[in-house]
């Protein structure tokens, strides 16, 4: 019982995902206690912006501009890029302009995914 | 009173698709228009801009922002579309390879539109233009 009561109230913060998913941040504020209770995973944009759910981590493999201004738009604040992509010059300062926290993680998606949803960072669906 | 919005785009400008959808963001949090509504807007703009990017030559934004409702028009030139019941159909695309690998073009952009608007209506001449109109009621 206290475990689902728990559950129910369960973030995840900048500091863990950091920890967790052995990342940096690349570029954002530096406000390490912001938090999440939800993420999604996907290299396709056209599917992030299909997302009714705001303030969500986003875990992706495409490191581009579109993802940026993606998340701008989709009202996401925070991207981890996986597989050790590595934000452009470009891509940093448009996320700095919309307060975008970037970070860089050298897993997988299915590495990150598994390890942030292990420590209490639900699904979307 | 209205606020009136212009924005012109190039096709294949990917790195400039998805300044009219940052401005229009910009305005509409500044007349204090609540997030849900910020956001069916600019999801919809944006993905009018993708498209103008794929698949057009130039185009043109036009934002009529009202008290209670936004007007968008996306004017471009461009192949135009031959089916548009088929291009509203989730998963035809048409997009380049190139598209694709931005992240997009995976056939869902105008059935998204749709989905984020109260008003939709396409017109478009094969060979011509494509002009996209619609509108949203803020909540």
């Amino acid at each position: 019982m206290l475990k689902i009561i728990y559950n129910q109230f369960l973030t995840v913060k900048i500091s863990d995902i950091l920890k967790y998913a052995d990342a940096k941040i690349v570029s954002g504020n530096h406000d390490h206690d912001k938090s999440f209770e939800k993420a999604f995973s996907s290299d396709l944009m056209s599917d992030v912006l299909t997302l009714d759910e705001e303030n969500i981590l986003l875990i992706t493999g495409l490191a581009n501009l579109q993802l940026v201004r993606t998340a701008e738009m989709a009202d996401i604040h925070a991207v981890l890029l996986a597989r050790g992509k590595q934000a452009t010059q470009e891509m940093v300062e448009l996320a700095r302009e919309n307060g975008l926290i970037l970070m860089e993680t050298p897993y997988s998606i299915y590495k990150a995914s598994g390890i942030l949803y292990s420590n209490g960072l639900k699904e979307v669906y | 009173m209205a606020v009136e919005m212009f924005f012109h785009i190039d096709g294949g400008d990917f790195a400039n698709a998805g300044k009219a959808s940052s401005q229009i963001k910009k305005v509409l949090k500044q007349l204090n228009v609540n997030a849900k509504s910020i956001k069916r807007v600019v999801v919809a703009v944006y993905e009018a801009e993708v498209n103008v990017a794929a698949h057009a030559y130039q185009g043109t934004v036009t934002a009529i922002i009202g008290e209670n409702d936004i007007r968008i028009i996306v004017a471009d030139k461009g192949p135009g579309i031959e089916d548009i019941e088929k291009a509203m159909q989730p998963g035809f695309s048409t997009a380049s390879k190139e598209v694709r690998e931005m992240g997009f073009g995976a056939g869902m952009g105008l059935a998204n539109i749709e989905k984020n608007t109260d008003e939709l209506h396409i017109e478009s001449k094969v060979g011509e233009s494509t002009t996209l109109t619609f509108r949203c009621f803020y909540t």
